[in-house]
């Protein structure tokens, strides 16, 4: 018990939370922005993986760290405006659609990966993010350590999850996108063109899963590994649900996965020589089901979320 | 002193080989209601989706205070002050009734949303012209007739000056209806111009000022409400008379169906408190009510979709117990469901996959659905029942009201059933489907089926029932005669009011 107590009262817990949630809060808005328009994108494993891997490839090249981040979140509208391609101009099947995205990202960044960069013994690294220091805030104790020892790109997701959630709920815009995932024609007999709302929501939700990805490369570590999102994008997925869509839920369930991860790994250090290391990975997930379950009974979906707009049917 | 608002001229639209609009023309003025009668598939809503640019007309012209309305462009007729009511609601039913109204009406680029302003406006018309709203409910919270009221406050607040209602009683309750034609005329009076389309020939003379009657596409009858009658409109719209058939008189055979003092207790509350009533071969039960008295947990118990929770059922004499779907229909009990889009097809099914669905069993063999016998029975029902707009494989959906009726009601009728379940089984339909749908209930009746009819319709029950008994709040009336009663005591019996019910039989 008392080395629970002491993981909790340690500031590493705390600066690892804010860390391992970051990506996941840039890619949860990423395709919480999606829905809302009513497009599911199950592109996202994939978009962040090319992001991680083209946000990493230009840092290497020599490009400074924030063109690195915005090279990535172009590289996430590409295939954001392919999945609308197929989705809102086609009306394909959004399931099929976005698991195609994700196949074709993944093993595409790998093979330009290989083509690009040099085989070696070990991967190859860039000098990645360093912690902002705030004035005053970074030297109070233990906050000082426990919160405000993060690089720039954690802020910005934050800013950017407050950011969305005035868009969605505050601004003309946002009420026409929301429309638009609830009821489509609805939206048009009111002169919005659905069809335009939903790849603009498509691309600049691709774009932030691809930013979150490329947390991973230049922020959280400084190398690229084709395996390293781990199924991140499914668990965004499953937050979206978890915050019944809105993003201020959605930065809270994402800060609440990444201290149930923090905290599983600890726990590996201090009782992993009673139980196999396993148990512990599971836990994450495992409370992550158990946090869906009870939350999101009540949830209510967009309506239209994956119907394809077609113009004069009902 | 009269001001034309709207001057519809000379409009045509082809669509393939059909001619769904010829040459139309139309003029509407300020502060007057007009209804556009006319069956279904006479070319009214064509002519309404045109006035809203949502079709170009293929000739002709239409002006809105005088001048010329681009053709094709919804935006454009937004801003020239036309709204439009759609028979299926153009709303979010996750969001408040303040965000529906003000979807779109600022600029998608302002930095933030002025909902002060929004609420205030919203308010301010829902007072002038008294459609009480709540702006900040969930719209999916509200009723039916709440919510087109809220359809009819977003385009008021997109300052419609023309609204265009299409079928706005289609899904109301006879209350909710009653209550919106006294609004409209109220919104008349304070200047705006209405046109609804409708086939209902009640509400029509109840309402409009001017009549424009439709069919095939035409205009074939111009008249100012005060200088028809129903059955002089009754005979334009259809084009030949249209009798709805008379029940004759029969003698009723054994009782096939019985419930005694039975209760159904759903979720906490008592949908049927204690009903009696007993169906006799050839005869045709009436239950009348407003509905949400019960009538859907009367269909559904009868239907075998739920349990008693007190009393007896008794089927051809012997007790039952609760009934199953299965038992229901292998003991030869027809259903047509109040909702037939919800609960009597699925529209993306062939017809006859819809025909057989309920006896499967009939057409399996070896393990496998009988395709072949399938698309006979199928072929059976459509042409015994004159069902039009489909072959056996294609998509129920695309078949109007009527003849979808007609489908559900020959799917239950051709094997002659010892007792049919009827619930609102008229409603929605038009004029000429009407009759053929009592017709083949008269029909089934003589045949000496037993018909429980539950209806909200005074005319159709007087018409067809042999007893009628009145439900209200889950209670059931002791039955009356409908030769020994008029509309208004039975409207007394839909109200509680059993004192009528003296002449019980």
């Amino acid at each position: 018990m008392s080395d629970i107590l002491d993981i909790l009262a340690s500031a590493g817990l705390w600066a690892a939370v804010l860390r391992i949630a970051t990506p996941l809060i840039f890619a949860t808005l990423g395709a919480l922005l999606c829905e809302r328009a009513g497009v599911l994108n199950l592109g996202i494993e994939g978009i962040m993986t090319f992001g991680a891997m083209i946000g990493w490839f230009a840092v290497w090249n020599g490009a400074d760290l924030w063109t690195g981040l915005f090279v990535a979140a172009l590289s996430g509208m590409v295939f954001g405006a392919l999945h609308a391609a197929l989705t809102v101009t086609l009306g394909l099947s959004q399931h099929v659609s976005g698991l195609g995205v994700t196949l074709f990202a993944s093993s595409f960044s790998y093979y330009l990966f290989r083509l690009l960069v040099p085989v070696e013994g070990t991967p190859p690294k860039i000098i990645p993010f360093q912690p902002l220091h705030i004035p005053v805030l970074s030297d109070l104790p233990f906050l000082g350590q426990a919160v405000f020892t993060q690089t720039a790109p954690t802020w910005l997701a934050i800013v950017l999850a407050l950011a969305l959630a005035f868009t969605l709920f505050r601004t003309p815009l946002g009420l026409a996108i929301r429309m638009t995932g609830e009821n489509p024609h609805a939206a048009e007999s009111q002169g919005i063109n659905p069809m335009v709302i939903r790849y603009g929501a498509v691309i600049a939700g691709s774009a932030l899963m691809a930013m979150g990805g490329a947390f991973l490369t230049l922020s959280a570590f400084d190398s690229f590994i084709p395996t390293m999102v781990q199924g991140r994008g499914w668990i965004c997925i499953a937050l979206v649900v978890f915050a019944s869509w809105r993003p201020g839920r959605a930065l809270a369930g994402a800060l609440l996965f990444a201290f149930f991860d923090a905290f599983q790994l600890r726990l590996q250090t201090v009782m992993g020589g009673a139980l196999p290391y396993q148990l512990f990975l599971m836990v994450p997930f495992v409370l992550s089901i158990l946090a869906l379950a009870v939350m999101a009974r009540r949830a209510r979906v967009p309506q239209a979320l994956m119907q394809p707009y077609r113009r004069g049917e009902r | 002193m009269s001001e034309t608002v709207l001057d519809i001229s000379q409009v045509s639209k082809r669509f393939g080989a059909t001619l769904a609009n010829d040459t139309i023309s139309l003029s509407l003025e300020r502060g007057e209601i007009i209804a556009l009668l006319g069956e279904n598939g006479a070319g009214k809503t064509t002519l309404m989706s045109m006035l809203f640019g949502h079709y170009t007309p293929d000739s002709g012209h239409i002006s809105v205070m005088g001048r010329v309305l681009p053709p094709g462009r919804p935006k454009a007729a937004i801003r020239a002050g036309i709204g439009m009511v759609h028979q299926h609601f153009s709303l979010a039913p996750n969001l408040s009734v303040l965000e529906n109204v003000m979807t779109g009406t600022e600029s998608l680029w302002r930095p933030w949303s002025d909902r002060a302003k929004g609420r205030a406006r919203l308010m301010e018309i829902s007072a002038r012209f008294g459609l009480k709203v709540s702006p900040d409910a969930r719209l999916g919270d509200l009723s039916v007739g709440e919510q087109q009221r809220v359809e009819i406050l977003k385009a008021l607040y997109n300052d419609a000056k023309i609204l265009v209602l299409d079928e706005p009683t289609a899904v109301l309750t006879n209350v909710e209806a009653e209550h919106m034609f006294g609004n409209l005329k109220d919104m008349a009076r304070q200047g705006l111009s209405i046109i609804f389309i409708s086939h209902k020939l009640d509400e029509v003379m109840a309402t409009a000022d001017r009549i424009v009657v439709l069919r095939g596409g035409r205009v074939v009858a111009e008249r100012r409400a005060v200088e028809t009658s129903k059955a002089e409109l009754a005979g334009l719209m259809v084009g030949r008379e249209v009798k709805r058939p008379l029940r004759e008189p029969a003698t009723p055979g054994a009782v096939v169906l019985e419930a005694k003092a039975v209760t159904l207790r759903e979720g906490g509350v008592e949908r049927l408190k204690a009903v009696d009533f007993h169906l006799r071969a050839g005869e045709v039960l009436g239950i009348i009510g407003v509905s949400g008295n019960g009538q859907a947990a009367l269909a559904r118990l009868t239907g075998g979709l739920a349990r008693r929770s007190a009393g007896e059922i008794t089927l051809f004499g012997q007790p039952v117990g609760d009934l199953s779907v299965r038992e229901v229909v292998g003991a030869g009990i027809g259903r047509i469901p109040e909702d037939r889009n919800h609960d009597g097809v699925i529209g993306e099914m062939a017809i006859w996959e819809n025909g057989v669905l309920e006896r499967l069993p009939e057409f399996t063999r070896g393990g496998l659905v009988d395709r072949k016998a399938g698309m006979e029975f199928a072929r059976r029902i459509i042409e015994g029942f004159d069902v039009r707009g489909g072959t056996p494989a294609s998509r129920i959906r695309l078949l109007s009201g009527g003849n979808m009726q007609k489908l559900i009601l020959g799917r239950n009728l051709i094997e002659h059933p010892k007792i049919l379940i009827a619930a609102q089984p008229a409603r929605g339909l038009d004029e000429g489907a009407v009759a053929a749908v009592h017709e083949r209930i008269l029909a089934a009746r003589r045949a000496g089926t037993a018909v429980l009819l539950i209806s909200e319709d005074l005319d159709e029950v007087m018409a067809l029932a042999d007893r009628i008994q009145a439900i209200t709040g889950g209670r059931l009336s002791p039955p009356v005669r409908p030769e020994g009663i008029n509309a208004r005591q039975l409207g007394l019996m839909m109200a509680g009011e059993w004192g009528a019910a003296e002449h019980a039989v």
